[in-house]
C-alpha cells in the first residue's frame, strides 16, 4: 500500500492539516502536498481510467509530465476537467473527481474495451467505420462521440477573471532549478534585467532530492543561499507557480502563472499571461524521466522511479512497502537505496545492463539490496494494483525465471532534456548516441529579428545530468547570454562539487528484447492514448513510415501531455521496426504551449463588454432611453427600430417607413464615415479614386461616386461634397470608413505619393442627422432655418445654416427618394441638435426612424447597398451604375479591371428588380431557377436575390435581384427558390419601385 | 510574433501593430497595357523561401506604409525602408548581399 511515512517530507508543513475530497470521499492532506501526493498518503493509487481501453491507472510521475493522474477539479462555474494531480496543489476544500469511467472509478463497464483491445489495435477507426456511408451520421458519430474525449466540458460560466501582463526582459530563465538559479544569478550580478520564471511552488527542482554536495554543504543549502542573493538583486525578478509555456519569433515568450489554483480563497486573477520580450532566452528545463516498455507497465503502482523518489522526499509518501526497481541506468539506483532507508522494503533491482552498474549499483548491495543484471521484467501481476513481477533474461523472449512479490514498480528508461522551449522557435536537435537522448544543438539556435541566436540552454535541459555538469553548465550558459548581450563575465572557480559519480545507460526501451506478440500488446508507450508497442510495429508495417505518419496514425503522443513520456520510446520502437537509427527518424515537432493553458488566460480581459470596443453615437443615450432596439453594425450599435409599447419590431419598421413617406422621419446617421480629403490635388486624387469625375464638382455641391478596387469590383459608395477649391469631404458607408480611408492612404503613400493630399477620417468627429419626408423643409422652418428652399438649397447641395442656434452644415441628399437634409454638427451637438429637431417635429408627428425602415426606403428607391448587392465580386456595371463610371478619364482605380473580357460577358447576373405574382416577399437568399441541371445533377440557378421586404408604401413584395441578362428581360416571369421546396413566381421589373422620376427628392 | 521598426516614426513594435501589404516593389499596369502585363501586376507573386521584399503599415501607430527586407525562413530583418521609392537603397542590398551571397529576387541580386 501506499502510506505517509514519520518524519520526512521536504514540501510538506505537517502542522498544517488540510481537508479536501476524491469522488465525494473525505480526505486529508499537509500543506505543500499536491493532490497526487495527499491522495497516495490516502492509499488512493487508482486515479483514473485511460482513453481508449478504460484501463485502471495510477499516478506515474510527480510533475507536469503526468499521463495518468487527470482530474475534474472544483465544480460549477469553477469546474475544469483534465488537470493534473502532479500539479495542482492541494487546499482546504479542494474537490477533485477522476475521469472516464462509468459508472464508477472502481467498477468500469468500459472497460470492456481492454479485453476487446485485440480487435482495436493502431488504426481501428479507420479500418472500421468506412461504410455504409448512411452509418456515419447515425451510428458511428454518435459513437465515437460518447466515447471520445476525458474529461466533461464545464457547463456553467467560468466564475475567475483572468489577465494579461507585458514584460520586457534582456534575460528570461526559464526554470527556477539548479542551473536556473545559478544562470540566473552570475547575469544578475552584472546588472542584466533578469526575469526568472518556475513553474513549481519552490526553487530548485529536484536536485535536492537526488543528493550531493556543493562547497561542503548539501545542495539545498546551496540554492538557498542562491535564492537569497537573488532576492537581493533589484534588477532580478521571480516569480513560481509561472511556466514558460511557448518560445516564439523575436524573443516573444509566453508565461503562463496560476495565481490562485493554490488557494481556497479565490480572489483576483486565476491565471495571468504573461507576454514577454526577452532580448535573450535561458531554457532550464531540466529533463523528463522515460517510462520502459514492459507488459504491465501501466498497472498502478508501476511508476517512474525519479518520481517515486520525489513522493519519498518531498512529500513523506512511500509508494510501495516492497518496491522492484527496474532500470537501464544508474540513477535508478538513488530510488532503491532512497526506499531503504526509509526503512521500505527494496525486493530487487532489475537491471538490463548485462555488466550492471557503477558506484550507485556498489552502495545498493552494500546497503543490502538485491540487484540482478541482465534481467528484466516479462510482465508485472495485478489488476488495479501491482502485486508482483515476473522476472526474465532481457535476451531472451520473455521465459519467466522467477516471480517476485512487490506492491510498487519503479522503471527508468533514462532522461531526456526537456527541449520543448528551445525547439518551439526552430532550434536544432543532435542525437548523443552515449547517453542515448536528443540534445539541443548550440550551434543551431532559434535566431531573433537581428538573425542572431536568442536562446540557449542550461543544466539537464542542455543534457547536462550529474550535478557537477549541471552546474558547470549553469555557468556555462550564463556566460554565452551575457555574451549576446554585449556583456563579459568575469572568470571565476566554480565551487567544489561532491557526488557519486555514473556510468552511462545502455539504450534499452523495451524488455525482454525478444518479447512475443502477447507481450508487446501489453507494453505501453503512451499511457493516456493507450499506444502500445505492438501499435507502433503494427504502423510500420502497414508504410506508415515517417515518424509524423506514424504519430497520427497511431495517435502516439497526441494526447493532453503531448507525449512527455512516450516520444523517445515511440521513435526507438520505430527506429528499430524500420532498422534505422533513432536520429534518422526524427522527432515530431514540438509546439507551444509546453502544458496545456486555459482558455481564460487566453482571452484575459477580452470578455463581456470588454471583448470589442463599443461605438456609440452622440445621441445613443436619447435611443437607448427612447426604446430603441439596437442592432450591431461593425462595432457600432444604431437603432434598429423603436418599437412601442406593444409593437412588433416588424411593425415598428412598417410604421417608421409610412411617417417618413407621409410626414417625416429623423434618422442618426452618425455612423456614416467622414474623410476630409485635403491639397492642391485633391480633386485629381480623388479622380483616380472614383470611377467617375470629382474634381469638376463645384464648391457648394455634392456627387454621389462609386470606389473600386484594382480589379473593378465595388467596394463603396456615398455622397462627396466639394468644401472648397482644395477640400472634399468623403462620404463613406459606415463599415467603409476605416477601409476607404486605408484604401486612400495606401494609394497615396504607396503609388501617388507626388500628390500633394492629406487624408483625415473625421467619421467621430461629426454627429449627422438626417431629416426626411415631405414635411422636412418645415420642421426646419420652424426652427428658424434659413435659406432651405428649392432654390436656395436645391438637391445635391450643401450649405451652413443656422437650426435652432446650432450652426450646422446641410447637405440636401436623399437615400429614401423623399426630399431630405442631412445636418452635421461636432459631435458635441449632436444630442442637443437631435432633441431640438424632436422637439419641432412634434407638431409633425415626426418620429425617429432606424436601420431597417432606412433599408426598405432605399430599395423601394431602387438604390444599391454596399454588402447586400454587392459582395466582392461584383463590378458597378452589374449594377445598372454605367452613368457613374465616367468614360472621359484615362485612369481610376478598377478602370483597367474592368476591361477584362471576362467582365464583358453578355450572360452576366445583372441588377433588376422583382414582384412576386402573389405579392408575397421571397425569402433572403433566394436563388432563380433555371431550367435543366449542372453534371452534378443540381438545378442551374440563373440569379440570385441581393435584397427582399415587405414594401408598406407599394403593399407588397419587393426584391432586388441580380439575373442573367437581366434587364434586356423586363416583364418576364421566373421561379423563385423557397426554403421549404417549391418556387413562388416572380416578375422582372425596374429596380426603381418608388417615384421613377425622383420628383419627390428634388423638390 | 515579429518585432519591426518602422522607418517612418522610428518605433520598434509588435507585428501586431502593423499589417502586411503583400510583395514590395509592384510596378503598376492601368489602361492600356496587355493582359499579360496587368496579369503579372495584379497577380503573378513572388514566393521565395529566403530573401523577399515586403509592403507593411503601421496601422496601430503612425498609419505610415514603408518597405521591409526579410528572410522568409529564418524571419531575420535586414531593414525597414521608404514607401515611396521603386527598389531597394543599395546600403540595404549591400547588407543582404553580404549575409546572403548570391541571392535573387525577381531582377535584383
Amino acid at each position: 500500500m501506499s502510506s505517509r511515512l514519520a518524519g520526512s517530507g521536504r514540501r510538506i508543513d505537517r502542522s498544517k492539516k488540510i481537508e479536501f475530497s476524491f469522488n465525494g470521499r473525505r480526505m486529508s492532506g499537509f500543506e505543500g502536498d499536491t493532490l497526487a501526493s495527499a491522495l497516495l498518503a490516502n492509499d488512493q493509487m487508482l486515479m483514473g481510467r485511460s482513453f481508449k481501453y478504460h484501463r485502471p491507472r495510477g499516478v506515474v510521475a510527480s510533475g507536469a509530465e503526468e499521463p495518468n493522474a487527470l482530474m475534474g477539479l472544483g465544480k460549477d462555474a469553477r469546474f475544469e476537467p483534465n488537470q493534473r494531480a502532479t500539479t495542482q496543489e492541494l487546499f482546504d476544500g479542494l474537490e477533485a473527481e477522476s475521469q472516464n469511467h462509468w459508472p464508477s472509478l472502481e467498477f468500469d463497464v468500459g472497460a470492456i474495451n481492454n479485453s476487446l483491445s485485440r480487435f482495436l489495435p493502431a488504426g481501428f477507426y479507420y479500418k472500421t467505420f468506412m461504410g455504409p456511408r448512411a452509418f456515419w451520421k447515425h451510428v458511428y458519430e454518435p459513437i465515437i462521440r460518447r466515447s471520445a474525449g476525458l474529461g466533461k466540458a464545464p457547463k456553467d460560466r467560468d466564475a475567475d477573471p483572468y489577465e494579461h501582463l507585458y514584460a520586457h526582459a534582456d534575460l528570461l530563465v526559464v526554470g527556477g532549478g539548479l542551473a536556473g538559479l545559478t544562470a540566473a544569478l552570475e547575469a544578475g550580478r552584472l546588472g542584466v534585467q533578469v526575469l526568472l520564471l518556475e513553474q513549481g511552488a519552490l526553487w530548485g527542482g529536484r536536485a535536492p532530492v537526488d543528493g550531493g554536495e556543493v562547497a561542503g554543504q548539501p545542495v539545498a543549502a546551496h540554492i538557498a543561499d542562491l535564492v537569497a542573493e537573488l532576492e537581493g538583486l533589484s534588477n532580478v525578478t521571480m516569480r513560481l507557480r509561472c511556466m514558460g509555456a511557448g518560445v516564439y519569433d523575436h524573443g516573444y515568450v509566453l508565461g503562463y502563472e496560476r495565481l490562485t489554483d493554490h488557494l481556497s480563497e479565490k480572489t483576483g486573477p486565476r491565471h495571468r499571461l504573461w507576454r514577454i520580450r526577452a532580448r535573450q532566452v535561458l531554457v532550464a528545463t531540466g529533463a523528463i524521466e522515460r517510462p520502459i516498455s514492459f507488459a504491465g507497465n501501466d498497472i498502478p503502482g508501476v511508476m517512474l522511479a525519479g518520481a517515486m523518489r520525489d513522493y519519498l522526499s518531498d512529500y513523506g509518501v512511500s509508494v510501495g512497502d516492497r518496491i522492484v526497481v527496474v532500470t537501464n541506468n544508474d540513477d535508478a539506483y538513488r530510488t532503491a537505496i532512497a526506499q531503504k532507508e526509509a526503512g521500505l522494503s527494496v525486493a530487487a533491482v532489475i537491471d538490463a545492463r548485462l555488466a550492471g552498474g557503477g558506484a550507485l549499483a556498489q552502495l545498493a548491495r552494500e546497503a543490502g539490496i538485491r540487484v540482478e543484471t541482465g534481467r528484466a521484467i516479462a510482465h508485472v501481476n495485478g489488476k488495479k494494483r501491482v502485486t508482483g513481477v515476473a522476472i526474465c533474461s532481457q535476451a531472451g523472449s520473455g521465459a519467466v525465471l522467477e516471480e517476485i512479490a512487490c506492491d510498487a514498480v519503479a522503471m527508468s528508461g533514462g532522461w531526456s532534456p526537456a527541449v520543448h522551449l528551445w525547439s518551439h522557435c526552430g532550434g536544432k536537435l543532435s542525437w548523443d548516441s552515449e547517453r542515448a537522448m536528443f540534445r539541443p544543438d548550440p550551434d543551431r539556435a532559434p535566431t531573433g529579428a537581428d538573425g542572431l541566436p536568442f536562446v540557449a540552454t542550461a543544466g539537464s535541459a542542455s543534457g547536462a545530468l550529474s550535478l557537477s555538469e549541471v552546474l558547470k553548465d549553469g555557468r556555462y550558459a550564463a556566460r554565452t547570454v551575457v555574451d549576446r548581450l554585449g556583456l563579459s563575465m568575469p572568470e571565476a572557480t566554480a565551487p567544489e562539487v561532491w557526488e557519486v559519480e555514473e556510468i552511462p545507460m545502455a539504450p534499452i526501451w523495451t524488455m525482454p528484447e525478444g518479447a512475443t506478440y502477447k507481450l508487446r500488446s501489453k507494453s505501453w508507450l503512451d499511457f493516456q492514448n493507450d499506444v502500445k508497442v505492438s501499435d507502433v510495429q503494427l504502423a510500420a508495417a502497414e508504410g506508415f513510415e515517417s515518424v509524423e505518419h506514424a504519430k497520427r496514425y497511431t495517435t502516439l503522443g497526441m494526447a493532453t501531455d503531448q507525449g512527455k513520456l512516450s516520444n523517445i520510446n515511440g521513435l526507438a520502437v520505430l527506429s528499430q521496426e524500420l532498422n534505422v537509427t533513432i536520429p534518422e527518424v526524427g522527432t515530431t515537432t514540438f509546439r507551444p504551449p509546453y502544458t496545456p493553458i486555459s482558455m481564460g488566460s487566453i482571452a484575459g480581459e477580452a470578455r463581456d463588454e470588454g471583448f470589442q470596443p463599443l461605438r456609440k453615437t452622440p445621441m445613443y443615450d436619447w435611443h437607448e432611453a427612447n426604446g430603441a432596439f439596437f442592432e450591431p453594425v461593425g462595432h457600432w450599435r444604431r437603432p434598429y427600430c423603436y418599437p412601442k409599447a406593444g409593437e412588433s419590431h416588424a411593425d415598428a419598421v412598417l410604421r417608421e417607413i409610412t411617417a417618413v413617406r407621409e410626414r417625416v422621419g429623423l434618422l442618426d446617421a452618425s455612423t456614416l464615415g467622414k474623410l476630409i480629403v485635403r491639397g492642391p490635388d485633391a480633386g485629381k486624387f480623388l479622380d483616380l479614386i472614383y470611377t467617375n469625375m470629382m474634381s469638376t464638382l463645384k464648391p457648394g455641391r455634392c456627387r454621389y461616386g462609386l470606389v473600386c478596387d484594382e480589379n473593378g469590383f465595388l467596394m463603396d459608395d456615398g455622397v462627396v461634397a466639394r468644401l472648397d477649391e482644395h477640400s472634399f469631404l468623403v462620404h463613406t458607408t459606415t463599415g467603409g470608413a476605416e477601409h476607404v480611408h486605408a484604401h486612400m492612404e495606401e494609394w497615396l503613400q504607396t503609388e501617388w505619393w507626388d500628390l500633394k493630399v492629406h487624408v483625415v477620417n473625421v467619421t467621430e468627429q461629426y454627429a449627422q442627422i438626417a431629416v426626411v419626408g415631405p414635411q422636412a423643409r418645415q420642421l426646419l422652418e420652424v426652427l428658424g432655418t434659413p435659406g432651405i428652399s428649392a432654390e436656395e438649397l436645391p438637391f445635391m447641395a450643401w450649405a451652413d445654416r443656422l437650426v435652432g442656434g446650432i450652426p450646422c452644415r446641410i447637405y440636401r441628399i436623399s437615400f429614401s427618394g423623399e426630399l431630405s437634409y442631412e445636418l452635421s454638427v461636432p459631435a458635441g451637438q449632436g444630442l442637443a441638435l437631435w432633441t431640438e429637431l424632436m422637439a419641432a417635429g412634434h407638431g409633425f408627428d415626426a418620429v425617429p426612424y432606424g436601420t431597417e425602415a432606412l433599408h426598405v426606403l432605399r430599395a423601394e428607391k431602387g438604390f444599391i447597398m454596399i454588402g447586400d448587392e454587392t459582395d466582392g465580386t461584383i463590378i458597378p456595371q452589374d449594377l445598372g451604375l454605367n452613368w457613374a463610371i465616367s468614360k472621359k478619364k484615362e485612369d481610376f482605380i478598377g478602370k483597367r479591371g474592368q476591361m477584362r473580357s471576362h467582365f464583358q460577358d453578355p450572360d452576366r447576373w445583372k441588377l433588376v428588380g422583382l414582384e412576386t405574382v402573389d405579392g408575397s416577399v421571397i425569402e433572403d437568399g433566394a436563388y432563380i431557377l433555371d431550367d435543366g441541371q449542372n453534371d452534378k445533377g443540381q438545378r442551374n440557378m440563373q440569379g440570385r436575390i441581393t435584397s427582399t421586404y415587405y414594401s408598406p408604401t407599394l403593399k407588397r413584395g419587393i426584391a432586388m435581384a441580380l439575373l442573367k441578362k437581366g434587364p434586356e428581360r423586363m416583364d418576364e416571369v421566373v421561379q423563385v427558390t423557397k426554403l421549404a421546396g417549391g418556387s413562388v413566381s416572380a416578375k422582372v421589373v425596374d429596380p426603381v419601385f418608388y417615384d421613377k422620376a425622383g420628383e419627390k427628392q428634388n423638390v | 510574433m515579429l518585432l519591426l521598426e518602422c522607418p517612418n516614426c522610428g518605433v520598434i513594435a509588435e507585428e501586431t501593430e502593423f499589417h502586411g501589404g503583400g510583395e514590395a516593389h509592384l510596378k503598376r499596369f492601368g489602361p492600356g497595357s496587355s493582359d499579360q502585363d496587368f496579369e503579372g501586376y495584379l497577380f503573378q507573386r513572388e514566393n521565395p523561401r529566403g530573401v523577399h521584399f515586403e509592403r507593411w503599415r503601421h496601422v496601430t501607430g503612425c498609419g505610415k506604409w514603408f518597405h521591409a527586407a526579410r528572410d522568409t525562413v529564418t524571419l531575420e530583418v535586414f531593414g525597414t525602408y521608404s514607401a515611396q521609392t521603386v527598389e531597394p537603397p543599395e546600403d540595404l542590398l549591400e547588407t543582404i548581399r553580404a549575409k546572403r551571397p548570391g541571392f535573387k529576387w525577381r531582377d535584383i541580386a
